[in-house]
C-alpha cells in the first residue's frame, strides 16, 4: 500500500499543525520562560518544514501518479486475508482476553492463525493446544505473569 | 581496587544462572538469524520481555550473545538458499551462494564463522580499551555538550546510509514527537494524553519494539509474495578446514574489516548492515583480485563478516559512556539498562564498574563460544531451515502478546504492538526508515531534558550553546553533517554548471 509523497506530505503536515495548536496553550514552568510545549513545538515546527519539502519534493517527481497504489499482495485475495487475520486475532485478543482469559483466546489465535496459513490440518489443535500450555507455564508459572485466566478460572491451576 | 572489581565481575558472570542464558540465549540467536525474516534486532525485540525479569547482567548478557549468534547466523541462509538470514549479510549473500554452487559451502560459512568471532573479539577489545578513557571525559560534560551529542548522534542515524534522508528525518521526528507523550518532561505536564490513563507515563518502549521490529516482521511475512527457496547443499562438511590458509592470507583485509566495523557501530545509528556493506565494497576497492568478486570468492566474506560483528561491539561504546545508542539493537539494550536501575552514561563507570566489566567478559565469551555452537548450528542447517515458517510465526505472534501484556500486565502493551506494528509495516512500504524512529523515542526524553535545563541555566539565550569549547567542537561537527547534503548539492550544481 504506497502513498504518494504529496498525500504523506500533507498528513504530516496536519499532524504537525495539530500538534503545534495543541501546545500552543501549555504554560511556562513558574518563573521561567520556556515550558513544557518549547521542545514538542520546536520538533513540530521542524516535522512542518520537512512536510512541506516532502510535498514539494512529491509535485516535482511524482505529479502523475496516483496518491494511494494498492500493494501486489493487495490484490492476491490470499494474502490479503492472511493479512486481515492477523490483524483481527490481535484485535480479538485485546477485546477478548479478559473475559475468556488467556489459554482460550491463546489456542483460538494460533487455531485461525494456522488454518489460515496452510498448516496440516491434522496438526492444527493438537499444536494450538500444546503451544498456549507451553507459553502459559513459561510465562505464568516460571516468570510469574498474572496472565488472565477467564472463562477457566474455576479450574486454574 | 580494579583487580577487585575484575574478580567481582567474573563471579557475576561465571554464576551457572547466567551461564545457563547465556548458552540459551546463544541457541535462540542462532535459531533466529538462520530462519530468513527474523532478523537480530527481532531476536532483541523477542527477548527483552523474558530479560525484563532478570537482574541486569544476566539480562544484558542475553542481548549481546543473541544478537552476535544472530548476526553470524544469518549468513547460513546466504550461503544455502540465497536469502541473507539477517540484513547484515545481505552484502555478501550472493558471493556466498557462488562459493555454495561452486562446492565449497564449508569454506564460506567456515570463513562466516570464525572471521565473524575475530572481528567481535576485536571490536570488543576496542571496546575494552577506549570506553573508560571516554566515561573520563564525558564526566566533564555538561547539559550543553550532551545535547550536541544527543543531535550528532540523531544526525548520524538520519545522514547515514539512508535511501531517503527527508523521509528518516521524519520518522526521526516521530520518534522523538511519541518520547514526548505523558508526564515525563521538565514541568510534569501530561502532554499529548488524550486523557488516557495508560499515556500518563508515556509510550513504553519494549511494546513499541516488539510491535516495530517483530509484528512488523510478522506482517512482512505475511504479506510477502515470493516463491520458496530451495537449499543449495544438502551437506557440509569440515567448516574450519583452510581457515588457518585464509587467516593468514587475509590478515590485512581481517584487520580493516574489523577496524572499519567497529568505527562504524561506534557511529550513532548505523550498525552491523551498514558495517558490512561498506567494508564489502572496500574490500573489493583494496583487493588484488577484484575481478573475482561476485564469482564466489571468499576474501569479501572474510572482511564483512568481521565488520558486521565488530561494529555490535563498537555500538556498545556510545550506548555505554553516553547513553546514545549506536544502531537499533543497542537502542533496545538502554531501554533494558533504564529499566534496570542501570542507568548508562559515564557514571555507571563508578557507580558500578563490575556491572560495565561484566558487559566485557559477556561479549568475550559470546564471541567464543560462538564457533562451537555455529559449528554446531551449520551442521544442523539444512534441518533448522525447514522448519516449517508456518507453524512458527503464528507462535511468534503469541510470544509478542504475552511479552508486551507481561510488561505492565495489562492489554494495554498488546493496543501498542498491534498499533505499531501496523505503523512500521506501512512506514516501511512507504520507503521511511524506522530504525531513527527508535533512536527518538530512546534519546527524546534526554535530548528535551538537556535542552531545557541548557535554555533555563542561560536565560533563554541559545548562544550559550557554542560557547563552552567542547560544546562548540561538537556543535560544529554537528552543523558540518546537517549541512552536508546541501554541500554535496550545491557541490554537484556548480560542477553540472561547469560541465555545460
Amino acid at each position: 500500500m504506497k502513498f504518494s509523497d504529496i498525500f504523506s506530505g500533507l498528513v504530516l503536515m496536519a499532524l504537525s499543525l495539530l500538534i503545534l495548536l495543541t501546545v500552543k496553550d501549555y504554560p511556562d514552568i513558574p518563573g521561567q520562560n520556556i515550558g513544557p510545549g518549547a521542545f514538542p513545538g520546536l520538533l513540530a515546527a521542524l516535522l512542518a518544514l520537512c512536510s512541506a519539502l516532502l510535498i514539494l519534493k512529491g509535485i516535482r517527481t511524482q505529479r502523475h501518479t496516483p496518491w494511494l497504489v494498492w500493494g501486489d499482495w493487495m490484490k492476491s485475495a490470499l494474502h490479503l486475508r492472511n493479512f486481515c487475520i492477523t490483524i483481527g486475532c490481535l484485535v480479538f485478543y485485546i477485546t477478548a482476553s479478559d473475559f475468556l482469559g488467556f489459554l482460550i483466546c491463546s489456542a483460538l489465535v494460533l487455531l485461525t492463525m494456522f488454518t489460515a496459513l496452510g498448516v496440516r490440518l491434522k496438526w492444527v489443535l493438537p499444536l494450538s493446544i500444546v503451544v498456549s500450555l507451553v507459553v502459559h507455564t513459561i510465562f505464568y508459572k516460571a516468570l510469574r505473569v498474572p496472565l488472565p485466566w477467564g472463562l477457566l478460572m474455576p479450574i486454574q491451576w | 581496587m580494579t583487580t577487585a572489581v575484575l574478580l567481582q565481575a567474573f563471579w557475576l558472570v561465571f554464576d551457572p544462572y547466567v551461564l545457563l542464558v547465556i548458552f540459551c540465549s546463544a541457541m535462540f540467536g542462532l535459531f533466529v538469524g538462520c530462519i530468513p525474516g527474523l532478523s537480530a534486532t527481532m531476536a532483541t525485540a523477542l527477548l527483552v520481555p523474558i530479560t525484563f525479569f532478570m537482574p541486569p547482567v544476566p539480562a544484558i548478557a542475553a542481548i549481546v550473545t543473541a544478537t552476535a549468534m544472530a548476526i553470524f547466523s544469518g549468513d547460513i541462509p546466504g550461503a544455502l538458499l540465497r536469502i541473507p538470514g539477517t540484513p547484515a549479510s545481505a552484502a555478501y549473500t550472493d558471493e556466498a551462494y557462488q562459493m555454495t554452487l561452486k562446492g565449497q559451502a564449508e569454506l564460506a560459512l567456515g570463513a562466516g564463522l570464525v572471521f565473524s568471532a575475530i572481528g567481535g573479539l576485536f571490536g570488543t577489545l576496542v571496546m575494552i580499551l577506549f570506553s573508560p578513557a571516554l566515561a573520563e571525559i564525558a564526566l566533564k560534560f555538561s547539559s550543553f555538550e550532551y545535547f550536541w551529542l544527543v543531535v550528532l548522534g540523531l544526525a548520524g542515524a538520519v545522514f547515514i546510509g539512508n535511501a531517503s534522508v527527508l523521509k528518516a528525518c521524519i520518522t526521526l521526528l516521530l520518534g522523538l514527537l511519541i518520547a514526548c507523550i505523558g508526564l515525563e518532561n521538565p514541568a510534569g505536564m501530561p502532554r499529548f494524553t488524550f486523557g488516557m490513563k495508560e499515556l500518563m507515563s508515556g509510550v513504553e518502549l519494549i511494546p513499541m519494539m516488539v510491535g516495530m521490529f517483530a509484528v512488523s516482521e510478522l506482517l512482512r511475512y505475511i504479506t510477502n509474495m515470493d516463491p520458496p527457496h530451495l537449499i543449495a547443499a544438502e551437506k557440509i562438511g569440515n567448516i574450519f578446514s583452510g581457515m588457518w590458509g585464509l587467516l593468514k592470507k587475509y590478515r590485512w583485509p581481517l584487520v580493516r574489516g574489523s577496524a572499519l566495523g567497529t568505527v562504524i557501530g561506534i557511529q550513532p545509528g548505523s550498525g552491523a548492515d551498514m558495517a558490512s556493506w561498506l567494508s564489502y565494497a572496500m574490500s573489493k576497492k583494496f583487493s588484488k583480485e577484484p575481478e573475482k568478486f561476485g564469482t564466489g570468492h571468499v576474501e569479501g566474506i572474510v572482511e564483512s563478516g568481521a565488520a558486521n560483528n565488530s561494529s555490535l561491539a563498537g555500538a556498545w561504546i556510545p550506548a555505554i559512556v553516553f547513553g546514545i545508542p549506536g544502531d537499533s539493537i543497542t537502542a533496545i539494550a538502554i531501554g533494558v539498562l533504564y529499566l534496570k536501575n542501570m542507568n548508562p552514561g559515564p557514571m555507571i563507570f563508578i557507580n558500578n564498574p563490575e556491572n560495565i566489566y561484566a558487559i566485557f567478559l559477556v561479549f568475550i565469551l559470546a564471541n567464543i563460544i560462538m564457533v562451537p555452537l555455529g559449528w554446531l548450528t551449520v551442521k544442523i542447517a539444512t534441518k533448522i531451515l525447514r522448519v516449517q515458517r508456518n507453524v512458527l510465526m503464528p507462535i511468534i505472534l503469541i510470544f509478542c502478546i504475552v511479552g508486551s501484556f507481561s510488561i505492565n500486565n495489562s492489554v494495554w502493551g498488546v493496543t501498542l504492538i498491534l498499533f505499531f506494528g501496523l505503523a512500521a509495516f506501512l512506514l516501511e512500504e512507504n520507503g521511511f526508515p524506522v530504525a531513527p524512529a527508535i533512536l527518538g523515542v530512546v534519546l527524546g526524553t534526554m535530548m528535551e531534558e538537556n535542552f531545557i535545563t541548557s535554555m533555563i541555566k542561560s536565560d533563554g539565550d541559545p548562544l550559550v550553546f557554542f560557547t563552552r569549547p567542547i560544546a562548540m567542537w561538537l556543535a560544529i561537527g554537528t552543523i558540518v553533517i546537517l549541512l552536508w547534503p546541501v554541500f554535496t548539492w550545491a557541490y554537484q550544481r556548480a560542477s553540472r554548471a561547469r560541465a555545460l
